[in-house]
C-alpha cells in the first residue's frame, strides 16, 4: 500500500520571544492627522513587553509553525463524535463578505438587515432540520449551549413552582454532560446501558421520580448505537413532570432520517462545527445553537429576532428568558458558514450526507471487525467504536495503536472515549472521506495490528516521523510551564 | 454534489461488504415510529455561483458594506487589521486542525496558543492566561465563580454597575441556579465605580471592576485592591478594549487576582459581534482553579522542546460533574490571530497605536463639546468617552448613517435609564480626521 | 500496571476499602495511598491536599491524587483533624509512586477515636480483597 504519509523539508522555528529584535516593528502605523494628547503619566506605564519582530519574521515564524500541524485538508481524521468533516472553502468567501465583517452589533437594527435576516432564515433551517419550532443562536459552542440547555430546563422548573435536584445521564455521556448539569445545580444520576450498548426504558424508569428534572440523552450514542427506545424513556421521563435535553452533537448520522423534536426531545444542542461543516480551527471557535419546543420558547435567552411585514429585529422583552450567553448575538461569523453550508447542501443533501456517514462508519466496522475487537457487533450509526482487546497480548494498548496511525498519515480516532468501552477507538468517518481514503485506513490499521504481533516496538516508539515524538505530559503536568 | 465523493460503483461495493441492499436500510436498526414522515423542506441546492449572488444579496442590506465610519466601541472595536493576519490564519493548517489532543501532529497550533498565553501574561502583567475563552463576558462569569467557589464563607460577589451591561448580564444568567449572589457596586458622580459604596459592603467572596470602564473611564485599581485585601477577597478586573493595555497600567501591576476582558481587538474584524475573544488571566497560586485550556512547555523522547495541553484533570471530560466549569473548547483560530495581531504589532506598534488612540479620542471628545455637546465626566479616558447631546441628536444621528454612513456613538438610555441624551462615542485609528470634521460641522 | 504479587503491602499498616493506608504514630495517625492505589494511577503529577486545622469524619472526602489522565479521590481512614501536611509532595509528587509507605505519606491527623482503627483491614484482609 502507499501510505499517505511521507517526508518532506520541515523547518525548526523558535519562539516568537528569540526572534524578537529592539526596534523592529512588522505593522503599518496608521498616519498621525490629529494633535498628541497626553495621559497623566501616573496611568501609564511602560509598554507591554511584546517581541519585536519585522513581517517577514511573522509570517516566516507563523507559515513554518503551520507546516507542524495536521489538519482535514491534508489528511482524514477519523474522530468519533467530532465530525471532522470537509470544511468548504466558498464558505469562508461568505464569511469574508465586507458587509458581514465590518458590521458593528450595535449600528441599530434598520442598518443591520442582512445579518438579521441570515440570523432569522438560520433560524428556520435548523429549525425544520431538526423538528422543532425555535431556535437560538447565542450559545458559542456546544457546551455552552448544553448550559442554555439546562439553564432553560432549570428556568422551567422554577416556574413550576418546584424546582428539582437530579438529573439522569447516561454512563455513556460526553464529560460536559454532567459538567453543564452540575453548573445548574443538579446531582447527575448514573443510569447504566443495557447489554446492547443503549438505554434500557426499564432503568430509567427505575431511576426517574419527581424529585428528577430530567434526562440528557445523546443520539445516536456515544457508541454510535441509535438509541432504539429514545421515544419510550421521553415518555417516562414526561409522565413524572422531567423533560428531556438531547445532545445533538451526533446529528450527522440522522439528517433527514430523524427530527429529535418529533422523538420527544424538548431541547436540543446542535454544533455547527461538527454537523455543519464549520472549521474548528484548532480548538474553537464553534458554535452551538439550541432547539426548543414550544413550551420552553420562553425560556430562550435574549436578544431573540423577530419579522413583522418583511422587517427583521431583535426583541428584549421576553420576561421569562433566562438572560443572555454572550455579549452580543453568538458567533456570527460561524453562522454564516453554516447558513452558505445548509444553502448549498439543500434537503436532498443534507440526508445524503448522513446517508454515506452511515455507509462509510458501516464499511469500516465490518472490514475491522476481525482486526480489532468490536464490543458491539451491531448496525451503527456514523461511527464505531472498537477495543484493543486483541492486541494487549503484545503489550500494545490502543494508545500505541494510535501513536503509530501518525506514522502511516492519518489522524487517530478519539481514544478512550466513551468511558463504558475499555480503552475506545472510536472511528466517524464522516460522508466526505472517500472509499478510496477509507480503504488506505483500514489497510493502515491492518498493517499495524501485524505490526503488534512482530514488531510492537515499533508501535511503542511511535511516532516517528512528525516534527516531534511522544512527549512527556508527566513532566508538563507536574512542573507547568504555561509561558515562555 | 462536489463534497460527497461516493460515486454509484462505489455506494454498491461498499453496500456488498455491510450487507445491505440499499442507503436506506443502512437505517433499518431505528423503529419506524422514530423516522420522520417529514423530509427535510429546505430550500433547493444552490451552486456556488447562485450562493455567491444570494449572500452578496444579503451582505448588502447591512450597512456596513459601503465605506463606513464607525464611532461605536461599547464592546466592539473598529482597527485596522494588517493583512498579514488573515493571511496567515486562513492557512487550512491552523483553520482545519482539530484541537491539539495528538500533541505530536499539532505542534503549530500548540506553540501558537503557548506564544499566545505568553503574550497576554505581557499584555495584562499576569502570571498565567489560558487557551482562551468565548468571548470577555463568559470569561468573567468564569472568574465570578471562581471567587465564589473558592470563598468557604461568602456567597455574594460585588459588581461594578459600570462594568459592560451586557457582561454583567451573563454573569447573571450563569449565576442563577446557584446560591451565589451579585449586589451591584454603585457609580459615582465622577463616571467610575463608587468605593466607599464597596468599603461598606460585607461577606463579598470577590470584587470585580472593569477599567477602563463601560463609560470609557479609566478607574484606579489600586483603592480598589485596597478594599480587596482589607476584605480578604479576590480582585477581579475584566476590560472591553485589549488595545488600552497597550498604554495604561496593566492589572496586574495593581495585584489583580484575576484578569477577564474582550480580546476582539487583537486583530479580528467586528462581525457582527462574534466571534471574539475571551481572555482569562490568574496569578500562579490560582493555577488550578483556572478553567479552560492551557498549552505547556516539555520535550520529547529526544529531548526536543515541544507543547502539549496540560492540567487536563480541571477539565470536564476528566472531572465531569466535578468540573468547576462545563468549558470543552476555546475560541483556538482567534487565539491565534491574537497571536499574530501582537506579534505584528509589538512593543513598539500596539503602544503607538494605542497612543492613536486616546489622541483621537480626545480630538474627537474637544471637537464635539466645541459643536454644543456637553461633557459629562472629567476624568481619564481611553478610547470612549460619554457626552450629552443637544436638541435634535437622535434624529441628526440616524441622518448622518443613512446619508454618510457614519454611525454616530451609542445610545445610552437603554442600559442607564437617567441617562437621556447620552451617547457613548468611540475612536480609534481607524477613524479619519476629516470623517470627525464632517460629524462635526453636521451637528453644529 | 503491576500484578498483586508484584506489590508490596506491608503488614504494620491498616488498609481501607478505597485503598488508603493508615498507621499509628504515637498520638497520631499517619495516612496515605496503598501501592495498589499508587500503581493502577500511574504517573502522580498533583496532590491536592487540605489545610491543617481542617477536620473530616471517617470516610471524608479529603484531597486527591491526580495522574496525567485521572483524578482520584481520597477518603480518611478514621476521623480526625489535619496536624500536619506532607509538603514534599508540592515540588515531588512522585514520592507517592516510588515510597508510599514512607515518604509519600499524605497527611498526619490527630484522631477522633483510635478505635476506628479496628473496622480497618489488615493485610491479610486487604490482600484478599484485592485477589477477589
Amino acid at each position: 500500500m502507499t501510505k499517505p504519509g511521507t517526508t518532506g523539508l520541515i523547518f525548526n522555528e523558535p519562539e516568537l520571544w528569540e526572534k524578537s529584535r529592539e526596534g523592529r516593528c512588522g505593522i503599518s502605523i496608521p498616519r498621525s492627522d490629529v494633535p498628541r494628547a497626553d495621559l497623566d503619566p501616573a496611568l501609564i506605564d511602560e509598554a507591554p513587553e511584546l517581541p519585536q519582530l519585522s513581517e517577514l519574521d511573522v509570517v516566516r515564524h507563523f507559515t513554518r509553525l503551520s507546516q507542524w500541524n495536521f489538519c482535514i485538508d491534508s489528511g482524514m481524521y477519523p474522530l468519533g463524535s467530532c465530525t471532522m468533516k470537509y470544511n468548504p472553502k466558498t464558505n469562508e468567501v461568505q464569511a469574508a463578505r465586507k458587509g458581514f465583517v465590518v458590521a458593528h452589533p450595535l449600528a441599530g437594527d434598520e442598518f443591520s438587515q442582512g445579518a438579521l435576516k441570515l440570523m432569522y432564515e438560520l433560524e428556520q433551517l435548523l429549525g425544520e432540520i431538526t423538528g422543532f419550532p425555535a431556535v437560538t443562536l447565542q450559545p458559542a459552542a456546544g457546551a455552552h449551549g448544553e448550559l442554555a440547555g439546562m439553564l432553560m430546563i432549570h428556568a422551567w422548573h422554577a416556574k413550576q413552582g418546584k424546582q428539582r435536584s437530579k438529573i439522569l445521564i447516561p454512563d455513556t455521556a460526553h464529560g460536559t454532560n454532567p459538567a453543564s448539569a452540575t453548573l445548574c445545580g443538579y446531582k447527575s444520576v448514573n443510569i447504566k446501558s443495557g447489554p446492547k450498548g443503549i438505554l434500557d426504558p426499564q432503568t430509567v424508569a427505575e431511576a426517574m421520580d419527581e424529585d428528577t428534572a430530567g434526562i440528557m440523552i445523546t443520539n445516536p450514542n456515544t457508541l454510535g448505537l441509535f438509541e432504539e427506545n429514545i421515544q419510550e424513556v421521553c415518555d417516562i421521563v414526561h409522565a413524572k413532570g422531567g423533560l428531556v435535553y438531547g445532545d445533538g452533537a451526533n446529528m450527522n448520522a440522522v439528517m433527514g432520517i430523524i427530527k429529535p423534536g418529533e422523538l420527544g426531545i424538548d431541547v436540543l444542542h446542535l454544533n455547527l462545527h461538527k454537523t455543519f461543516s464549520t472549521p474548528h480551527g484548532g480548538g474553537g471557535p464553534g458554535s452551538g445553537p439550541v432547539a426548543v419546543v414550544q413550551d420552553l420558547v420562553p425560556f430562550l435567552p435574549v436578544p431573540r429576532i423577530q419579522k413583522e411585514n418583511g422587517t427583521y429585529s431583535f426583541i428584549t422583552d421576553c420576561p421569562d428568558t433566562i438572560g443572555r450567553m454572550h455579549t452580543f448575538y453568538g458567533h456570527f461569523g460561524v453562522l454564516v458558514r453554516a447558513f452558505a453550508y445548509i444553502l448549498t447542501m439543500g434537503g436532498d443533501g443534507l440526508t445524503r450526507a448522513s446517508q454515506l456517514a452511515v455507509l462509510n462508519a458501516n464499511y469500516i466496522k465490518e472490514s475491522l471487525k476481525t482486526t480489532l475487537d468490536l464490543p458491539y457487533d451491531r448496525p451503527c450509526m456514523h461511527e464505531c467504536v472498537f477495543t484493543d482487546k486483541g492486541v494487549q497480548k503484545h503489550h500494545i494498548s490502543t494508545m500505541d495503536m494510535a501513536k503509530r496511525l501518525l506514522d502511516y498519515g492519518f489522524h487517530p480516532p478519539t481514544v478512550y472515549f466513551p468511558l463504558v468501552v475499555d480503552a475506545a477507538f472510536m472511528v466517524e468517518p464522516t460522508e466526505t472521506e472517500s472509499k478510496d481514503d477509507i480503504d488506505q485506513f483500514i489497510e493502515a490499521v491492518k498493517a499495524i495490528v501485524k505490526e503488534a504481533a512482530s514488531n510492537p516496538d515499533k508501535l511503542h516508539s511511535a511516532p516517528n516521523l512528525p516534527k516531534v515524538t511522544r512527549l512527556d505530559e508527566v513532566g508538563a503536568a507536574r512542573k507547568p510551564c504555561l509561558k515562555g | 454534489m462536489r463534497y460527497l465523493p461516493h460515486t454509484r460503483q462505489d455506494i454498491e461495493q461498499m453496500l456488498a461488504v455491510t450487507g445491505h441492499a440499499d442507503l436506506n436500510q443502512l437505517f433499518d436498526i431505528i423503529p419506524d415510529s422514530a423516522k420522520t414522515k417529514t423530509g427535510l423542506n429546505l430550500p433547493e441546492a444552490l451552486s456556488e455561483w447562485d450562493l455567491n449572488a444570494e449572500m452578496e444579496k444579503l451582505a448588502s442590506q447591512n450597512a456596513a458594506c459601503g465605506s463606513y465610519t464607525c464611532l461605536m466601541g461599547a464592546g466592539s472595536y473598529d482597527h485596522h487589521i494588517p493583512a498579514i493576519v488573515p493571511y496567515l490564519i486562513s492557512r487550512s493548517e491552523f483553520m482545519t486542525a482539530y484541537t491539539p489532543y495528538q500533541p505530536e501532529v499539532s505542534q503549530g497550533t500548540l506553540q501558537g496558543i503557548y506564544e499566545f498565553q505568553t503574550m497576554v501574561t505581557a499584555l495584562l502583567g499576569m502570571d498565567i492566561a489560558t487557551a482562551s475563552h468565548y468571548d470577555g463576558g463568559t470569561a468573567l462569569a468564569e472568574c465570578a465563580l471562581i471567587a465564589l467557589n473558592k470563598s468557604k464563607k461568602a456567597n455574594k460577589i460585588a459588581v461594578s454597575s459600570l462594568i459592560h451591561p451586557a457582561h454583567r448580564q451573563i454573569m447573571k444568567t450563569y449565576l442563577n441556579p446557584s446560591e451565589f449572589e451579585m449586589v451591584e457596586i454603585a457609580a459615582d458622580k465622577n463616571g467610575l465605580t463608587d468605593v466607599a459604596a464597596l468599603k461598606a459592603m460585607d461577606d463579598i467572596a470577590g470584587v470585580a471592576v472593569q477599567s477602563p470602564n463601560f463609560f470609557g473611564n479609566i478607574e484606579d485599581l489600586s483603592s480598589f485592591k485596597a478594599v480587596a485585601d482589607e476584605k480578604k477577597c479576590l480582585l477581579i478586573t475584566s476590560f472591553t478594549e485589549a488595545l488600552a493595555h497597550g498604554l495604561l497600567k496593566s492589572p496586574g501591576s495593581f495585584g489583580a487576582d484575576l484578569v477577564a476582558g474582550e480580546g476582539q481587538s487583537l486583530g479580528m474584524t467586528k462581525s457582527f459581534g462574534g466571534p471574539g475573544l475571551g481572555l482569562l488571566a490568574g496569578t500562579k497560586k490560582l493555577m488550578r482553579t483556572l478553567p479552560g485550556r492551557f498549552v505547556g512547555k516539555t520535550t520529547d523522547s529526544n529531548g526536543q522542546r515541544g507543547y502539549v495541553l496540560t492540567l487536563a484533570t480541571r477539565e470536564q471530560h476528566i472531572r465531569r460533574e466535578k468540573a468547576s466549569s462545563n468549558i470543552c473548547s476555546n475560541n483556538g483560530l482567534n487565539a491565534m490571530t491574537a497571536a499574530v495581531y501582537m506579534a505584528a504589532a509589538g512593543k513598539n506598534g500596539i503602544r503607538e497605536i494605542a497612543q492613536l488612540n486616546h489622541d483621537k479620542a480626545v480630538y474627537l471628545k474637544n471637537a464635539l463639546v466645541g459643536a454644543g455637546f456637553s461633557s459629562v465626566y472629567s476624568g481619564a479616558f481611553f478610547n470612549e468617552f460619554i457626552l450629552k447631546a443637544p436638541a435634535g441628536f437622535a434624529a441628526k444621528r440616524r441622518e448622518l448613517a443613512k446619508k454618510h454612513n457614519l454611525y454616530a456613538g451609542v445610545p445610552l438610555e437603554s442600559y442607564y435609564p437617567d441617562m437621556l441624551d447620552h451617547y457613548l462615542f468611540c475612536a480609534t485609528e481607524t477613524v479619519p480626521r476629516q470623517a470627525m470634521d464632517l460629524l462635526v460641522k453636521e451637528v453644529q | 500496571m503491576k500484578s498483586i504479587e508484584e506489590l508490596n503491602f506491608p503488614s504494620d499498616v491498616k488498609y481501607t476499602d478505597d485503598h488508603e493506608w493508615a498507621k499509628v504514630e504515637g498520638d497520631l495517625v499517619s495516612v496515605g495511598i496503598s501501592d495498589y492505589a499508587q500503581d493502577q494511577l500511574g504517573e502522580i503529577v498533583f496532590v491536592e491536599m487540605p489545610e491543617t486545622g481542617d477536620t473530616f469524619a471517617q470516610g471524608d472526602e479529603f484531597g486527591s491524587v491526580e495522574s496525567v489522565k485521572a483524578v482520584s479521590e481520597i477518603f480518611l481512614p478514621i476521623a480526625g483533624e489535619i496536624v500536619e501536611v506532607n509538603s514534599e509532595l508540592e515540588d515531588a509528587p512522585e514520592l507517592v509512586n516510588t515510597d508510599c509507605y514512607d515518604k509519600g505519606w499524605l497527611v498526619k491527623i490527630k484522631p477522633d477515636d483510635l478505635s476506628e482503627m479496628d473496622s480497618l483491614k489488615d493485610q491479610a484482609a486487604y490482600l484478599e480483597m484485592l485477589k477477589g
